[in-house]
């Protein structure tokens, strides 16, 4: 436990050691915003919720969320310290987890700076503040779930754009998956159940859920199960790069 | 006590350690040598746990590397090759993290910090960024990093490639100052610094061990262990000398050197000394010497023999 603690911690305190965290702050505020106002239609659908600033999120992620994953494992190969962080006593999973948990407590702070929105939405009208709640806690664990496709991403290559790559074209497929659009496409010829399968993998259908206002306990269980396979898959790739 | 069993690893098609075996007991100081590429980080990266073997076993005080390694691990301080740290941390905030996950904390914690920032003279960079350090102060962050926890074992890969003669004469009285009861395994590729600090010196070459002895073993190895080397004035340098020398009972081989005037006489097999019939005859000659170096053995040409006979 103390090892994910004190990995979590340093990893943490390494995002806001350089630009990059205020940077990806910045960028992502901007964009949540330009999104919500110009692409959501927030006033001219005079309706007291979120749901454009929701809406956009998975979109949004899949390029800012591979360039936080990107850094959590390439970094550390290519500048060496790996040896140094795999050498103390801790285990690889342990290493693992801790990055993980800093990214995503990061993706949480940016996340939970975005309150201006939910102030002037409570200003403007009574939005159901439940289904914000659900919404924001959605939000999060898909984020989790694209970071923790990022790390394992990150633990393949030792360059971070291949890394960055990587992780936006598996999480493309995740978001894809649950589209109508799609899913259509499998519709003529698949099984309906191998159909719906491929849309429960999704994390539209989940986050989808979520954002209706509905915090499911399958949804919940989704989410974590995604983040945990891929940060055990991150655990058997270093162990891999390690015993190759 | 370590025990390295029939170590073997395999790289693709490359053996990159082949068969190497050796024991360690507490007080012992290894220095570890070889050309570049035999091997040896390979070793130091397996016996710390960040590679895996192919073949063969590794143990730290009775833990196995492989089954028991957080066990193994906690008892080395690990220096990688070429110091890597995080560069955008501080000495200060790099070296709690190491101590922190090293589990260390609180008063404990701070005594340790204060007592290696000491050893390693950082206290005038604590809290600049790794980054903007010159080479030489890295890779005493990379020591001090290593040493943090008071480890049994310590195993330092280049520890002062890259440093100044004061630094790495800083480095070796760090290294002679750790209590006597500990296991350090040093690489280099400077063989002064076996004779400096090491007890023992392992000699690898393409994954095998062509050589372990004592360092001063190492050096009677040498031709040169126990020649004389004269240096005559102008004057006295004379066609017949080399046969007068040659001469002599115990004197097997001399070589004069084209420049200077200089004479370097080899004892026979089996002599010992050879000074004393040597100054006989300077004194019977009257000789006007101007320097009489006793040779202890030329470890550059004893590694340089090992290393190339292992790759024929």
């Amino acid at each position: 436990m103390n090892g994910i603690r004190v990995i979590a911690g340093r990893e943490l305190a390494s995002y806001f050691a350089t630009p990059l965290a205020y940077v990806f702050i910045l960028i992502f505020l901007v964009l949540s915003g330009v999104f919500t106002f110009y692409m959501g239609n927030f006033y001219e659908r005079e309706q007291a919720d979120l749901a454009p600033f929701f809406n956009f999120h998975p979109w949004l992620y899949l390029f800012l969320v591979p360039a936080i994953a990107m850094r959590l494992w390439s970094e550390e190969r290519k500048s060496g310290s790996i040896e140094l962080l795999l050498t103390l006593p801790i285990t690889r999973f342990e290493a693992v987890l801790g990055k993980f948990l800093a990214a995503w407590l990061f993706a949480g702070l940016a996340l939970l700076l975005t309150f201006p929105l939910w102030l002037t939405v409570n200003y403007l009208g009574e939005p159901d503040n439940g289904v914000i709640v659900a919404s924001y806690i959605g939000s999060w664990l898909m984020a989790g779930g694209f970071l923790a496709v990022g790390s394992c991403m990150s633990a393949v290559s030792k360059s971070q754009v291949i890394a960055f790559i990587l992780t936006a074209s598996v999480c493309l497929v995740f978001v894809l998956a649950g589209f109508p659009m799609v899913l259509n496409v499998f519709k003529d010829w698949l099984p309906l159940l191998l159909v719906d399968t491929v849309a429960s993998l999704s994390f539209m259908t989940h986050f989808g859920a979520i954002t209706k206002g509905v915090l499911g306990l399958n949804d919940l269980l989704y989410f974590l199960s995604v983040i945990l396979f891929w940060l055990l898959a991150t655990t058997v790739v270093v162990e891999m790069k390690q015993a190759r | 006590m370590i025990e390295i069993n029939h170590l073997v690893k395999r790289f693709d098609d490359l053996v990159a350690v082949n068969d190497v075996s050796f024991r360690l007991a507490p007080g012992e100081v290894l220095g570890f040598l070889g050309p570049n590429g035999a091997g040896k980080s390979t070793t130091m990266k397996i016996l710390t746990g960040f590679l895996k073997p192919t073949e063969g076993s590794v143990s730290v005080f009775g833990c196995d590397i492989e089954r028991n390694t957080i066990a193994a691990q906690r008892q080395m301080g690990y220096l990688p090759e070429g110091a890597p740290c995080y560069d955008e941390m501080t000495p200060r905030s790099f070296l709690k993290f190491i101590a922190a996950a090293r589990g260390l904390a609180g008063s404990e914690q701070q005594r340790r910090l204060r007592e290696v920032v000491e050893i390693m003279s950082l206290g005038g960079v604590l809290d600049q960024r790794i980054e903007t350090l010159s080479k030489g102060f890295k890779r005493r962050v990379g020591l001090a990093q290593a040493i943090i926890h008071d480890p049994q074992v310590l195993v330092l890969d280049e520890p002062t490639d890259g440093l100044d003669p004061n630094q790495k004469h800083q480095v070796r009285e760090m290294i002679r100052g750790l209590a006597k009861d500990k296991i350090v395994i040093i690489s280099t590729h400077i063989l002064e610094e076996v004779t400096a600090v090491c007890s023992r010196a392992i000699i690898i070459a393409q994954g095998r061990i062509v050589a372990d002895c004592e360092p001063t073993a190492l050096e009677q190895r040498s031709k040169y262990h126990g020649a004389l080397t004269l240096t005559l004035d102008e004057t006295t340098m004379a066609a017949d000398l080399i046969g007068a020398f040659a001469g002599l009972e115990e004197v097997g081989k001399v070589e004069a050197h084209a420049t200077a005037n200089r004479l370097t006489l080899f004892p026979r097999d089996g002599s010992a000394s050879i000074l004393l019939s040597v100054s006989q005859l300077v004194r019977e000659r009257n000789l006007a010497v101007t320097s009489i170096v006793q040779e202890k053995g030329r470890l550059d040409e004893v590694f340089r023999e090992v290393t190339s006979e292992a790759g024929l």
